[in-house]
C-alpha cells in the first residue's frame, strides 16, 4: 500500500515537471529559443535528463523532439552532466519537411535553398568561409539585391554568424535545426 | 648607409610575412602551402639587426601570425580525419550545378526548424498588471528627475571633511606633510609627472590627492609646469614657501576625472 503511495506520488512529481519542461523549452525568455542545461537542473532538479527524455517521449506522438545541442563542435557520444548543464536545449520538428510544407512556414524556395548553399559551403570550408566567396556563389542564381537581403535574414535570424574580418561562420540556429553531415551526404549523393 | 637600406629590407620581408599569413587566413585557403619553416628562417635572420621598437613589433606581429598558421594547419589536419570531411570542391561543384528546387528539397531532409512559443501567458499578463499598477504616473516621475537638478558651486574644505573626503586634522600640516613627500619623491630629477604624484590606489584618494596638491601650489610649496604641445603637466616642489605677491594669480584647471585615472592605473600596470 506505502509502495503504491510513493509510487503515484512519483508519477504525479514526474507529470509535473514535465509540464515545466515543456514551458521552460517552448517559451522564449531570453533572446535566443530554448534554455540551457543548468537552467533545467535549477528548476527541475538534478534528474532533469530524465525529465527531458520523458518529455522527448511524448513529444514523439506530434512530431516534436528535444533536441540537445551541445558547445563544441562534435556532440559527445555518452554525454556527462556538466556537458548537459552547458548544453542548449530546443524543440524542433522531429520529421522531415516537405516541399509543401514549406510555404506553411513562410520560406520561399530560393530563399531555402539560398540557406542550404549559404550553410553547405561553410560546412565544406571547415565551418568558416568568406563573406565574399558566398556571396559570389549565391550570385550565379540569384539576383545581386535578393543575395543581400537573404544573407542579412540569415545572420539576423542565427543560421549565420559575422566577425570582423568578414568571414562567415555556423550561427546557434544552424547548430540546432540542421543535420549537417547528412546535408553534405545528400548533396553528394543527389543524382543530377 | 647599408645598415638603413638592410633595415627597410627587414621592414619589407616582415610586413609581406604578415600580409601573406593574413591572406592565408583570412580566405581560408590551404595553411600547408605555407612554409612555416621558411618563414621562421628568414625572422630569426633578421631578427639581431631589429632595435626599433616598430621593427621589433612588426617581427612580433609575424611570429604571431605564423602560429596562427599553425594552429590552422592542426585544426586543417584535426578536420581531415572527422566525418564530416568532403572535398570542398565536390561539394562547390554540386552546389553550382544543382537547381533551386533540387537544393531545396536536399535541405527540407535535413532540416528540424526550432518550434518556440512567444504567446502571452495568464503569469506574465498577472506580472504586468501588478509593475502597471505600482508604476507612478509619468508626471510624477519627470517632477522628481527636475528635484534632482542642482547648481555648480564650488567645495569648501568643509564639505569635503563632511563627505569624508579629507581628513578632519590641521589642514596645514597635511600641506606640509605631502610637500615633503613630493620632495622626496622627486629627489634629484627636481619635478614629477603631475598624475604619478596624485595617483594612488583608489579614486577617491587621487580626489584628495589633488585637493591638497592644489593648496600646495596654491601656498607656494610647489609650481607647476605644464608643457601643453606634449600635453604634460610636471609638479616642482619649492625649497621654502615661495608666496605669491607680486605677480596675478593664474587659475590652471586640471580635470582629474574617473577615466583619465583608469588609463593612468592601466599605464603603471597595476
Amino acid at each position: 500500500m506505502a509502495r503504491a503511495t510513493r509510487r503515484i506520488g512519483r508519477k504525479r512529481r514526474y507529470a509535473t515537471m514535465l509540464k515545466k519542461a515543456a514551458q521552460l523549452i517552448f517559451y522564449r525568455r531570453h533572446m535566443e529559443p530554448g534554455v540551457k542545461g543548468w537552467e533545467l537542473r535549477r528548476r527541475l532538479g538534478s534528474d532533469y535528463p530524465k525529465v527531458v527524455a520523458l518529455l522527448d517521449e511524448y513529444l514523439k506522438s506530434i512530431g516534436l523532439t528535444v533536441k540537445t545541442v551541445f558547445e563544441g563542435e562534435s556532440p559527445p557520444e555518452n554525454p556527462a552532466i556538466d556537458q548537459l548543464d552547458k548544453a542548449r536545449f530546443y524543440i524542433t520538428l522531429r520529421e522531415e519537411l516537405s516541399l509543401e510544407d514549406m510555404k506553411f512556414i513562410g520560406w520561399r524556395i530560393d530563399d531555402l535553398a539560398g540557406l542550404a548553399v549559404s550553410l553547405a559551403y561553410i560546412i565544406s570550408k571547415g565551418g568558416k568561409a568568406p563573406k565574399k566567396d558566398v556571396e559570389s556563389l549565391l550570385k550565379t542564381k540569384l539576383p545581386e539585391w535578393r543575395v543581400e537581403m537573404n544573407l542579412s535574414r540569415y545572420l539576423r535570424m542565427g543560421y549565420l554568424m559575422e566577425d570582423e574580418n568578414e568571414q562567415l561562420y555556423l550561427g546557434w540556429r544552424a547548430r540546432a535545426e540542421v543535420d549537417q553531415k547528412k546535408l553534405i551526404d545528400l548533396l553528394l549523393e543527389y543524382e543530377i | 648607409m647599408t645598415s638603413k637600406r638592410s633595415h627597410r629590407i627587414a621592414r619589407e620581408e616582415l610586413r609581406r610575412i604578415i600580409e601573406f599569413c593574413r591572406v592565408v587566413e583570412n580566405r581560408g585557403l590551404n595553411p600547408f602551402t605555407v612554409n612555416v619553416n621558411d618563414l621562421i628562417a628568414v625572422i630569426r635572420s633578421y631578427f639581431p639587426s631589429l632595435k626599433d621598437p616598430e621593427d621589433l613589433s612588426l617581427d612580433a606581429e609575424a611570429l604571431n601570425r605564423i602560429a596562427s598558421i599553425i594552429k590552422m594547419q592542426s585544426e586543417w589536419v584535426k578536420r581531415r580525419a572527422t566525418s564530416l570531411y568532403r572535398d570542398p570542391f565536390l561539394i562547390e561543384e554540386k552546389l553550382r550545378r544543382l537547381s533551386m528546387q533540387d537544393l531545396a528539397k536536399v535541405f527540407l531532409k535535413t532540416w528540424h526548424p526550432i518550434v518556440e512559443l512567444e504567446q502571452v501567458t495568464i503569469g506574465s499578463l498577472r506580472m504586468a498588471m501588478d509593475y502597471w499598477e505600482s508604476l507612478a504616473p509619468l508626471s510624477e516621475r519627470w517632477s522628481e528627475e527636475e528635484l534632482l537638478k542642482v547648481m555648480t558651486e564650488r567645495t569648501t574644505r568643509e564639505d569635503l571633511v563632511r563627505q569624508g573626503i579629507l581628513r578632519d586634522e590641521a589642514f596645514l600640516s597635511e600641506i606640509e606633510k605631502m610637500w615633503k613627500e613630493l620632495k622626496e619623491a622627486v629627489r634629484s630629477e627636481g619635478r614629477m609627472d603631475y598624475w604619478d604624484f596624485i595617483g594612488a590606489e583608489s579614486y577617491e584618494e587621487t580626489i584628495r590627492r589633488a585637493y591638497l596638491t592644489s593648496f600646495l601650489v596654491t601656498y607656494g610649496y610647489a609650481s607647476l609646469e605644464i608643457q601643453p604641445l606634449e600635453e604634460k603637466i610636471f609638479i616642482k616642489p619649492n625649497e621654502k614657501p615661495i608666496p605669491k605677491t607680486s605677480s596675478q594669480p593664474v587659475s590652471f584647471p586640471i580635470p582629474v576625472d574617473y577615466e583619465r585615472w583608469r588609463k593612468w592605473r592601466e599605464r603603471r600596470g597595476e
